[in-house]
C-alpha cells in the first residue's frame, strides 16, 4: 500500500483519469510529441549521461583518448586476473570448435545455428545457469515488422531515428531485415507469440515506433524465447557443451593475432582452465550490475560487463560506450524493487506518466533516453514528482487507463508479472497507478562488429548487449529481444563458417602483460580487477572486514574477494 | 533490494548505501538462514536478507525480479509446522523466520526432437511418464510462488489437452519448488516447457501476413528501400524520420 502523504496526489490522478481517458480514446497523440529541437534540449539538460562527471576519457587500450562513461574507463583501467606466466596454454583442458561466452539468447542462438548450418560443436561457458541473463527478464516484447501496414523499412527508420542516426547502417539493415524471419525461427522452435482470432501475430506499440511492432508472450515474453532456446540447446547434448558457472575471464590469442578460446574460472573450485577454441563468441550482455551513477537497475545479477573488458585487453574496438540508456519506468516504490522494471507495453497499451499533481508532461512513446530525460526534468526542474519515504522520487504512470481502454481484466490477464510484483505490496495495478523513476537499464554501446559480427580480431565475434553500433546512443523497446536472436543467429553462422578453416597457431596470453604495461606506462594506479563478474551487496563493514583477506585483491586472491568499490586510499 | 538510490549524483562511494547506517533508523529482526541467526532489516526481501548478512550469493540469484527461478526457498515460521515457498527475490522476511534457498533441484530433462513429436498425449507418455503417477493432492499447485494451478495443468497433461498446459504453466519460472514438494515425484515445470512448445510448433495459428513477409524479404522486395535510406544523408535522413506518419 502506499503511505498515507501520497493519498492527496493520488486523488488527483483520479480526478484528471475522465479527462486523460477520453484524450487516450482519440487517433491524436494525448500530449505533443517532442520535436528535433526539444529533444536535444531535454537530453542536455537531464539526461545522466551530459552531467560534467558522467564520462572521462579512457587512458589506455585501443579507444584510448576517446571519452567514455566513467565507470567504463574505470573498468577498462584495470588488471587481469591473470599473469600470462602462470598459465600453461600447452595442454588446453578443453577444445572445440566454437566456444560461446554466455548462456543467454543470443549464446543459445549462436550454438543452434552453428550447429544445424556447420555442423560444428559448441561450448557454452557461463557465469550463472544456462539462461541467467538480461534475455530472460525482457517483458513487453520484439519488435519485427510482421503486419501488413509496416514494412522492415520502415522499422530501419524508427529504429534509426531513436538512436540519433548515429547507428551504423548496416547493422540496422541486418536487424531489421532479419526480423520477420527471427518471428518463425523462434515459432517453430515453439515460441508462443501472442496471437489475434485469426491467427495473426498480436502487435503494439513502443515507444519511437510508428507502427504497431510489437510482438509479445504476454509479459514474459523473454522468459518464453529463453527457455524455449535453452531446452532445444539441451536436445543436443552431443554438440553443445554447457559449462555453467565457469565464466571466461579472459581471451586466449594465437601468435598470428587471432583469437583462439579463453580461460574460464570456475565459480565453484576457484580453478582456472583453459579452452581452445577456433572461433570464440563473447555474448556475455551488458553492465547494469556496474550501478553507473549509482542508479538501480533493471539488469540481471551477472550484468557486469565482462565480455567488454576482455575483448578490450585483446585489442577489440569500443563504440558509444559513452552512452547508457535508463529506462524510463524503474519502480521507485516500494522500496523492495526498487529499480525492477516496468515494461513499456505498460504505456503502449495507454497507461500515461503524470506528476504529482496527476497532469500529464510528455508524450509517453517518446524514444527511451528522451521520456527518461522528461520524468528527470519534472522531478528535478519542475518539482512534479512524489518523494518516497526512503528518500527516491518518481511519477505515477497511470496503470488503470488500460483496464478502461481495453476491458476490465486486461492488465491482469496481459501483464501478469506486473501485476504479480506489486500485488504482493498491496498495490493493485489495475485500481492504483505505479510510482516510478527512470532506472539504468541497457548498455547502448559496446564491442564494434560488422553485419556478420565479426570484430577487428580475427576469430572473434560478438553478439546482443555487449555489441556497439547498432543502436547508436539510444535503443528502442524490443530492438534488444530482437537484436540477441538476429546476432546471435548471426554469430552463429559466420563464426561457424570461420571455424570450418581456420588453422590455430601458438597459444598466448602476452595481450596481459602489453596491457599492464601499458597501464603503468599511462600512470594509472588501480587496485580493481577485472572481470567482476559478480556485484556485492554486503554492507560496508562487512566489506571492510573482507577485504582484510591478505591485503590482496591481485591473483591469487579469490575472484568473488574482488570488490569494484573498495574504498582505500591510494588503493 | 539493490543498496543503490534511484538518481543519486553523489560520489560513487557514497552512494552505495551504508546499510548499516540505514539500519540504525530501521527496525531489525531475527532470522535463521541455512540455521543460524542474523539481525536483518525487518522489511528487507529473503534475498536482500542474506545480502545483508554478507553472504555472496553465487547460486539463488539471477534475475532478482522474479523471472528466472533461480532463488527458489523453503522457509518455516515460528510456531507453524507448515513448509512455506517463496521466491527470495520477491519474499519479504518476517521474524522469527528460518529459511534455505534451494538453488537447484534434481531433475533429469528429457531429450527429444520437437519435430518427431505431437502434440498429444503421447508425446507426454514418452517423454515425461511420471505425470501419470499423479495423486491429485495439489501440493504442487500449494507451491507455487507464482499462484499458478499446477496441479491442473499436470491433469490437463494427462487427457493430452496440450493448449490447457501451455495456458495453465505460461507464467511458470521454473523455480522447481512444485517438483521438490510433489510426492509423486513429478517434474511438472520440464514437462510444461515440452507442452508450450509442442502449443508454438503444432497448435498455433499461423499468421498469413508473416509468411508473405518472409517471403518478400527473401525475394529483395525491399532491397532498394534500403539501399535509398542507407545512402541519404543524415539531414535527410532525419527530415523524412519526423516527417513519417504513425500508426
Amino acid at each position: 500500500m502506499y503511505p498515507d502523504y501520497m493519498e492527496e496526489s493520488l486523488r488527483k490522478v483520479a480526478q484528471t483519469r475522465p479527462k486523460r481517458l477520453e484524450l487516450a480514446r482519440k487517433p491524436d497523440p494525448v500530449y505533443p510529441p517532442m520535436n528535433a529541437e526539444e529533444r536535444q534540449a531535454v537530453l542536455e539538460g537531464f539526461h545522466p549521461d551530459y552531467e560534467s562527471s558522467a564520462r572521462r576519457p579512457v587512458r589506455v587500450g585501443p579507444n584510448k583518448g576517446e571519452t567514455l562513461t566513467t565507470e567504463v574507463s574505470e573498468l577498462l583501467e584495470s588488471h587481469s586476473w591473470l599473469r600470462s606466466e602462470q598459465v600453461d596454454l600447452d595442454k588446453p583442458d578443453f577444445e572445440t570448435d566454437l566456444l560461446i561466452i554466455g548462456g543467454g539468447g543470443a549464446g543459445c542462438n549462436a550454438a543452434l545455428v552453428a550447429m544445424k548450418e556447420h555442423g560444428m560443436h559448441s561450448i557454452i561457458a557461463t557465469k550463472l545457469r544456462m539462461g541467467d541473463a538480461n534475455s530472460m527478464m525482457s517483458q513487453g516484447g520484439m519488435q519485427a515488422a510482421v503486419s501488413r501496414t509496416d514494412s522492415p523499412t520502415r522499422h530501419y527508420l524508427d529504429a534509426i531515428g531513436g538512436g540519433h542516426f548515429e547507428n551504423k547502417p548496416e547493422l540496422v539493415r541486418a536487424l531489421t531485415e532479419d526480423g520477420p524471419g527471427v518471428v518463425k525461427w523462434l515459432e517453430d522452435l515453439g515460441v508462443c507469440w501472442d496471437k489475434e482470432q485469426d491467427g495473426s501475430l498480436k502487435t503494439m506499440h513502443g515507444g519511437g515506433t510508428s507502427r504497431k511492432r510489437m510482438l509479445s508472450c504476454r509479459d514474459y515474453t523473454g522468459a518464453m524465447i529463453m527457455r524455449t532456446l535453452m531446452d532445444e540447446v539441451r536436445n543436443h547434448p552431443d554438440m553443445i557443451d554447457i559449462k555453467e558457472f565457469m565464466p571466461a575471464v579472459e581471451l586466449i590469442m594465437d601468435d598470428k593475432g587471432r583469437c583462439a578460446g579463453a580461460i574460464l574460472y570456475s565459480m565453484d573450485s576457484e580453478e582456472f582452465f583453459v579452452v581452445k577454441a577456433k572461433s570464440t563468441l563473447i555474448a556475455t550482455g551488458g553492465y547494469g550490475r556496474l550501478h553507473i551513477r549509482g542508479f538501480d537497475t533493471t539488469n540481471h545479477y551477472g550484468s557486469t560487463g565482462d565480455g567488454l573488458v576482455m575483448a578490450y585487453r585483446a585489442g577489440a574496438k569500443l563504440m558509444y560506450m559513452d552512452s547508457v540508456q535508463y529506462h524510463p519506468t524503474g519502480v521507485s516504490f516500494p522500496e523492495q524493487i526498487a529499480g525492477f522494471l516496468v515494461t513499456e507495453a505498460i504505456r503502449g497499451a495507454g497507461g500515461q506518466p503524470l506528476n504529482k499533481e496527476g497532469e500529464l508532461f510528455v508524450f509517453p512513446r517518446e524514444p527511451r533516453d528522451i521520456e527518461a530525460s522528461a520524468i528527470i526534468r519534472e522531478c528535478v526542474q519542475n518539482g512534479g514528482g512524489v518523494p518516497t519515504p526512503s528518500g527516491r522520487v518518481g511519477v505515477w504512470l497511470d496503470s488503470p487507463l488500460i483496464d478502461m481502454l481495453h476491458g476490465e481484466g486486461y492488465t491482469e490477464k496481459h501483464f501478469p508479472a506486473m501485476y504479480r510484483q506489486f500485488i504482493r505490496y498491496g498495490i493493485d495495478i489495475a485500481k492504483l497507478p505505479m510510482l516510478i523513476y527512470p532506472s539504468l537499464h541497457y548498455q547502448n554501446g559496446g564491442i564494434e562488429i560488422n553485419e556478420r559480427c565479426e570484430t577487428d580480431i580475427p576469430g572473434l565475434y560478438v553478439a546482443g548487449e555487449a555489441t556497439g553500433g547498432l543502436h547508436g546512443r539510444n535503443r528502442l523497446m524490443g530492438n534488444s529481444v530482437l537484436d540477441y536472436n538476429v546476432f546471435g543467429r548471426r554469430a552463429g553462422r559466420y563464426a561457424g563458417e570461420y571455424a570450418k578453416t581456420v588453422k590455430l597457431g601458438k597459444l598466448s596470453l602476452t595481450h596481459l602483460d602489453s596491457y599492464e604495461k601499458e597501464l603503468a606506462n599511462a600512470g594509472v594506479k588501480t587496485d580493481l580487477v577485472t572481470p567482476v563478474l559478480l556485484p556485492s551487496y554486503a554492507p560496508k563493514d562487512v566489506k571492510k572486514r573482507q577485504l582484510l583477506r591478505g591485503n590482496n585483491v591481485l591473483p591469487g586472491a579469490s575472484v568473488l574477494q574482488n570488490r569494484l568499490f573498495d574504498e582505500r586510499p591510494d588503493a | 533490494m539493490t543498496s543503490v538510490k534511484a538518481g543519486t549524483t553523489q560520489k560513487k562511494s557514497a552512494s552505495l548505501a551504508d546499510e548499516k547506517q540505514k539500519a540504525a533508523e530501521q527496525r531489525l529482526i531475527t532470522v535463521y538462514i541455512m540455521g543460524k541467526a542474523y539481525e536483518v532489516p525487518a522489511e528487507a526481501t529473503i534475498m536482500g536478507a542474506i545480502e545483508y548478512a554478507g553472504h555472496q550469493i553465487i547460486r539463488g540469484a539471477g534475475c532478482r525480479e522474479g523471472y528466472c527461478g533461480a532463488c527458489a526457498t523453503l522457509y518455516r515460521l515460528p510456531g507453524d509446522y507448515k513448509i512455506r515457498t517463496g521466491l527470495a527475490c520477491m519474499t519479504l522476511v518476517e521474524e522469527g523466520m528460518t529459511l534455505a534457498q534451494i538453488p537447484s533441484v534434481p531433475a533429469e530433462k528429457a531429450i527429444y526432437d520437437i519435430e518427431k513429436l505431437k502434440p498429444n498425449v503421447t508425446a507426454i507418455q514418452q517423454m515425461y511418464p511420471s505425470v501419470f503417477r499423479c495423486v491429485a493432492c495439489n501440493t504442487c499447485t500449494r507451491s507455487c510462488p507464482q499462484g499458478l494451478q499446477v496441479m491442473d495443468y499436470v491433469q490437463a497433461a494427462k487427457r493430452g489437452d496440450i493448449a490447457t498446459v501451455m495456458d495453465l504453466s505460461f507464467d511458470c519460472v521454473v523455480c522447481g519448488l512444485c517438483m521438490l514438494r510433489c510426492p509423486a515425484e513429478i517434474t511438472q515445470p520440464l514437462m510444461a516447457i515440452m507442452a508450450k512448445r509442442l502449443y508454438g510448433r503444432y497448435l498455433r495459428k499461423d499468421s498469413p501476413e508473416l509468411a508473405e513477409r518472409v517471403k518478400a524479404v527473401e525475394e529483395g522486395v525491399y532491397n532498394a528501400e534500403y539501399a535509398e535510406l542507407m545512402s541519404m544523408k543524415r539531414e535527410d535522413l532525419s527530415k523524412r524520420y519526423y516527417a513519417r506518419d504513425s500508426e
